[in-house]
């Protein structure tokens, strides 16, 4: 048993979608689901879960990507700071290839940056203790299952005495948009596929609000193509039955409490602020900042820099997608002018991306 | 990037683990999970830190709720 291919069986994604179809029978009205994790919408197109559901029952992909809710604005940041002297910046790889406002950092990488990709924050740490003379500079993207580790390499940093470790924090939380999104009667989303590795940090009760106020049905689902369907039927039958509450499908790593180690780590480095998301704007509340306590490694405050002017990607619809708009085949640009190699938008580069994985996998 | 696989725990070096998956090894470290950790386990890693203890328990029951939806089982019980 490895816990993964267990959750694999054809047979069993078979059943499901026969059940699934079987449920939805008793609701003439067409049902939508939304999912707000890159890694469900990667394995929803890797295993073609939408040819598995009845025409009633649609999957609509969110906001679930780190890399790709991230603004221009804070590429451009991190790109100014790239030409800073004496500076490396250490990254996770998505964020290399996603285009700023006039160039990336792939870009000023060839011209001569030291950008670095790193595996863990932690390696980035070590990067700054091996070079003292220089200033590391960590580009913290993610949602609550990354926030910690960018928080722990914090404390890690003020362990170690080091002064040259700064992050450039952009951290967001995902159950506020899924609350916006969720009264958007344009998109008229009957449940959320609640994510899986965030769901492991903040606990599967942080969606009660959603589902018990709001009347929006939630199952924390797991990634595997077994988790998804059975997550799916878990959402029809709610729906079906009149019902609205919280459910944990992927109770293998996911408790009802979340992990409270690393809740308490993201408290005592980050404190809650706006955050600006690509495709919604400002939602109030929705960011994790570096707290006064650890300003010192705070990269937007040590190292005040000049960004250049904002400009969009003319023609991109990342914004639409990221909201549940519209869907990567309705851009034009899709697979034309955007493809992975030359992305237009974020929403290309990081493999989460819903047009990276609509390219990657087909409809 | 949000990317997280179970792993198996091979060692232990204080907050430290080497964790592998199909021959695959990986250290993580154990500063933001409060769970004890034991060689053996099965747990999530992401981005260099385990963020979850896998409860072999919850996954058997899952998987026996997930027996049901193959056929042969709804033809057993038919
Ligand atoms: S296909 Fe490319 S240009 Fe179109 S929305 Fe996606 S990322 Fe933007």
């Amino acid at each position: 048993m490895n816990y993964m291919d267990e959750f694999r069986d054809r047979d069993v994604v078979l059943g499901y979608a026969a059940q699934i179809r079987k449920l939805s029978e008793q609701r003439p009205e067409p049902m939508a689901f939304m999912e707000v994790c890159g890694t469900h919408t990667m394995s929803i197109y890797q295993y073609g879960i939408r040819s598995l559901l009845p025409e009633g029952v649609r999957l609509i992909s969110g906001p679930g990507c780190p890399v790709c809710v991230t603004p221009n604005r804070y590429i451009d940041r991190a790109i100014a700071i790239s030409r800073l002297s004496d500076t490396i910046i250490t990254t996770f790889g998505d964020m290399l290839r996603v285009p700023g406002s006039s160039s990336s950092l792939m870009e000023e990488r060839a011209r001569g940056a030291d950008v670095r990709i790193v595996y863990s924050p932690l390696d980035a740490v070590a990067i700054a203790r091996k070079n003292p003379c220089k200033r590391v500079v960590f580009l913290g993207v993610g949602f609550e299952t990354t926030a910690p580790a960018i928080a722990a390499s914090i404390l890690a940093a003020t362990g170690d005495g080091l002064a040259n470790y700064l992050v450039l924090a952009a951290h967001k939380t995902i159950p506020l948009p899924m609350e916006l999104l969720s009264s958007d009667p344009e998109l008229k989303i009957d449940g959320y596929i609640c994510p899986a590795h965030v769901s492991a940090i903040i606990g599967a009760n942080a969606f009660r609000g959603l589902a018990e106020q709001r009347g929006v049905p939630c199952v924390v689902t797991g990634f595997e193509p077994a988790d998804v369907m059975q997550g799916v039927e878990m959402l029809v039958r709610q729906v079906v039955e009149g019902k609205s509450r919280v459910e944990n499908q992927y109770s293998r790593v996911v408790t009802w409490e979340g992990n409270c180690k690393a809740q308490s780590v993201l408290a005592q480095v980050f404190s809650v602020c706006d955050a600006e998301w690509r495709g919604i704007g400002v939602i109030p509340g929705s960011g994790l900042e570096i707290a006064a306590d650890y300003a010192a490694y705070d990269a937007e405050k040590v190292l005040p820099v000049s960004v250049e002017e904002t400009r969009e990607h003319q023609g991109c619809r990342c914004g639409d997608i990221l909201r549940g708009k519209v869907s990567p085949f309705d851009c034009p640009l899709f697979d034309r002018a955007c493809t992975p190699e030359s992305p237009v938008g974020a929403c290309m580069v990081s493999s989460e991306g819903t047009c990276a994985a609509a390219y990657k996998y087909g409809r | 990037m949000c990317l997280a696989i179970p792993m198996r725990v091979l060692s232990i070096d204080g907050d430290t683990i080497v964790a592998e998956i199909d021959g695959v090894k990986r250290e993580a470290s154990l500063m933001i999970i409060g769970e004890e950790i034991g060689v053996g386990d099965y747990v999530v890693v992401h981005a260099g830190f385990v963020i979850s203890r896998m409860d072999e328990k919850e996954a058997l029951i899952t998987l026996e709720l997930m027996k049901e939806m193959k056929p042969e089982s709804a033809t057993a019980s038919a």
